[in-house]
């Protein structure tokens, strides 16, 4: 590794690591209840999910739609794993059944079986359904995500998943301990050190070999497979990490709605996460965790006026009710697809270089307008 | 065996009804399937608009009026769709077109959500569709009994339109090879509108009879049977017109037989109807690993 590589790279640590320390600091100093703290929390959920769907849609060119499942399955894996024995015997939340699995874990044993519980289902699904192309593979997986919520509501499965009925009093991220101890750990802190280490190794998979194959896969699969890749084999461990990080993302989901029901999994949801990574860019992963934040920030905070009846001081209760706010969204959602499908940074990674150059070209173009 | 019919009949009977609306829908799936190669993700949210705007429509206007109404603003609508959604991406990769159609199927289920304000709008009652009718001690309305007779009227008027003219060639060349098509002066662009208004036309038709037996109309209850739509397509062989037509009959059949899976199977209990929404999607997944190509399907080869 040269020497400007190098400095590139602890230059990139630093900021990460000053992030950390901003959102420390901000949780230590704010009160918690701050709106900033929900958009944060659910932004960093969404740029996991978003992520591990790029890895699938982005970088192995594989078009499934079947992340609402998998976050379902890793949901409800955390939540039954982590909900106290006592809850489970009592009968306040199993009112209708009698609940089979009579133990509880710890969260962080919880968010990795959610993890490998959608694993496990991804790479049974994958067997037959990866070898289907390009669009029958995006159907064939949103058929699946809508098998795998009816059957979480299936009432012969009561006494594992409580049915339709929702899940709650499992360690939700205001339970959740600095291990060994009882202080509570930063809520806000917790969630982006978990999607943090996870996207990461995302990032990790993609600059190694198995990165590269799947990028020739995306690029032309029989040229790929001139090449000596085994397509299935790859597509199918593809599948199967993006799945897991899914599933981890749907607990850290659970953990940060206090309650979960099947219900709330629907397909409209992976279409919501689909437009979040071609908002940030397909092939992008910084592009994705940025268009999370925006998309989480304009829809629980920026743009709540439209819905409250005043908007930018503007007040007009006929025009902004209830829903408009998901109206206006859609409707720049479409003017992004159609006349900027690159998204936000297209193929490329954020870096310090394409910043600089950025403003140095904004400069450039001030400085021509001004001759 | 008889009388085990005549406990069920009234399964049997929502079964083809169903299944002729969902024949309908799929149609407009397969023609557009067969033509751009794209899944139409919106047509199950056109359907839901036409039936909305029924709701809004009949509350102020008589039937004779409405009901054609509605069939030419879905038709309008579906035109639209295509042409500002689907026309701007021609040369676009499959993927950004697809896309393109799950952002419009988001848009109208919210512009949907945001006029109803979310709460499910009672379909109004149509003189002599929801009359109801007992055939053979079963009670039922008579939009039961249409559906199966007009979805096969409304098909056979298709397929001649298909065969015998000159708009219906146009489509069979377009579908045949795209580009080859453009080069002997078919208006490919004219033809897939077209395409996209006799698929909103079938789906307003189908949104007619389907509300009429469910009553009540949300932002999100296209979804759903739009989606089993495209299954029964897939199922029939995506791009073939009597393939969708059987697939979605079948399906319809099959999924009322499962609901009724407490007297007709003779297990009791309560999840037959969630279950039969998986099952109709554990039969795509088995009908794409066995036989991708459907019942009536071509074969596709890959071209490098």
């Amino acid at each position: 590794m040269d020497k400007a590589k190098k400095r590139k790279l602890a230059l990139t640590w630093t900021c990460i690591a000053a992030l950390y320390l901003v959102i420390l600091i901000l949780e230590l100093t704010m009160r918690p209840t701050s709106i900033l703290f929900t958009v944060l929390k659910k932004g960093a959920i969404y740029s996991l999910v978003a992520v591990s769907m790029n890895l699938l849609n982005g970088f192995t060119g594989l078009f499934s739609l079947g992340q609402a499942g998998f976050m379902l399955i890793g949901a409800y894996t955390y939540a039954i794993l982590t909900m106290p024995s006592e809850v489970k015997t009592s009968q306040s939340v199993y009112k209708y059944y009698q609940c089979f699995i009579t133990f509880d874990t710890g969260v962080f044993i919880g968010l990795l079986a959610a993890g490998l519980m959608a694993a496990l289902f991804a790479f049974l699904i994958g067997l037959p359904v990866l070898r289907l192309k390009s669009d029958y593979l995006a159907i064939a997986t949103l058929g699946f995500a809508e098998i795998v919520r009816a059957v979480f509501q299936w009432d012969v499965l009561g006494p594992v998943t409580n049915g339709a009925n929702l899940l709650r009093s499992y360690i939700d991220l205001t339970r959740v301990t600095i291990p060994f101890t009882d202080i509570p750990f930063p809520p806000t802190l917790f969630v982006f050190i978990a999607a943090g280490v996870c996207i990461l190794l995302i990032v990790l998979l993609i600059n190694s070999s198995y990165g590269r194959a799947f990028k020739a896969i995306r690029d032309d699969e029989t040229a790929a497979e001139a090449m000596g890749i085994n397509l299935f084999r790859h597509k199918e461990l593809s599948f199967v990490i993006s799945s897991f990080f899914a599933g981890i993302s749907g607990a850290l989901l659970a953990m940060f709605q206090y309650t979960v029901q099947a219900q709330q999994f629907k397909s409209m949801m992976t279409y919501e996460i689909l437009l979040i990574v071609v908002i940030g860019g397909i092939g992008s992963i910084s592009g994705s965790c940025i268009a999370s934040f925006l998309y989480i920030t304009l829809s629980e905070w920026w743009l709540r006026g439209l819905d409250m009846g005043t908007f930018l001081g503007i007040n007009a209760p006929g025009l902004f009710r209830s829903g408009f706010r998901k109206l206006v969204f859609s409707i720049i959602i479409m003017i992004i697809v159609l006349f900027f499908s690159r998204g936000i940074m297209g193929d490329k990674e954020l870096s310090f270089t394409r910043i600089k150059a950025f403003f140095q070209r904004k400069g450039k173009n001030r400085k021509e307008v001004k001759a | 065996m008889i009388g085990f019919l005549h406990d069920n009949l009234s399964y049997f009977l929502s079964g083809i009804s169903v299944g002729g609306q969902y024949a309908l829908i799929a149609i407009g799936y397969t023609m557009v399937y067969g033509i751009l190669r794209l899944i139409n993700f919106a047509h199950g949210d056109v359907f839901m608009a036409a039936g909305l705007v029924m709701v809004y429509l009949s509350s102020s206007l008589p039937f004779t009026i409405s009901i054609p109404l509605v069939i030419i603003i879905t038709v309008a609508l579906g035109f639209l769709i295509e042409r500002i959604a689907y026309k701007p991406l021609r040369s676009a990769p499959r993927m950004s077109v697809m896309i393109s159609a799950i952002g419009v199927s988001y848009l109208l289920q919210n512009a949907a959500l945001y006029f109803t304000g979310g709460l499910a709008k009672v379909y109004p009652s149509i003189p002599f569709l929801s009359d109801s009718i007992v055939i053979w001690d079963a009670t039922t309305r008579m939009v039961t009994i249409i559906t199966p007779f007009l979805t096969i009227i409304l098909v056979v008027l298709l397929t001649l339109l298909i065969k015998h003219t000159k708009i219906g060639m146009a489509m069979r060349a377009v579908s045949r090879d795209f580009e080859t098509s453009q080069l002997m002066g078919i208006k490919i662009n004219n033809v897939i509108s077209i395409t996209f208004m006799i698929g909103s036309l079938l789906a307003a038709v189908a949104s007619l009879l389907y509300f009429t037996n469910y009553a009540s109309v949300t932002p999100t209850s296209g979804s759903m049977p739009g989606l089993k739509a495209f299954v029964a397509a897939v199922f029939g062989g995506i791009g073939s017109i009597p393939g969708a037509v059987i697939g979605g009959f079948i399906i319809g059949i099959c999924e009322n037989i499962i609901k009724g899976g407490a007297s007709i199977f003779g297990i009791p209990g309560t999840g037959w109807t969630t279950f039969s929404d998986a099952f109709t999607f554990a039969f795509l997944i088995v009908i794409l690993v066995v036989k991708p190509t459907g019942l009536f399907g071509e074969k596709s080869v890959d071209k490098v």
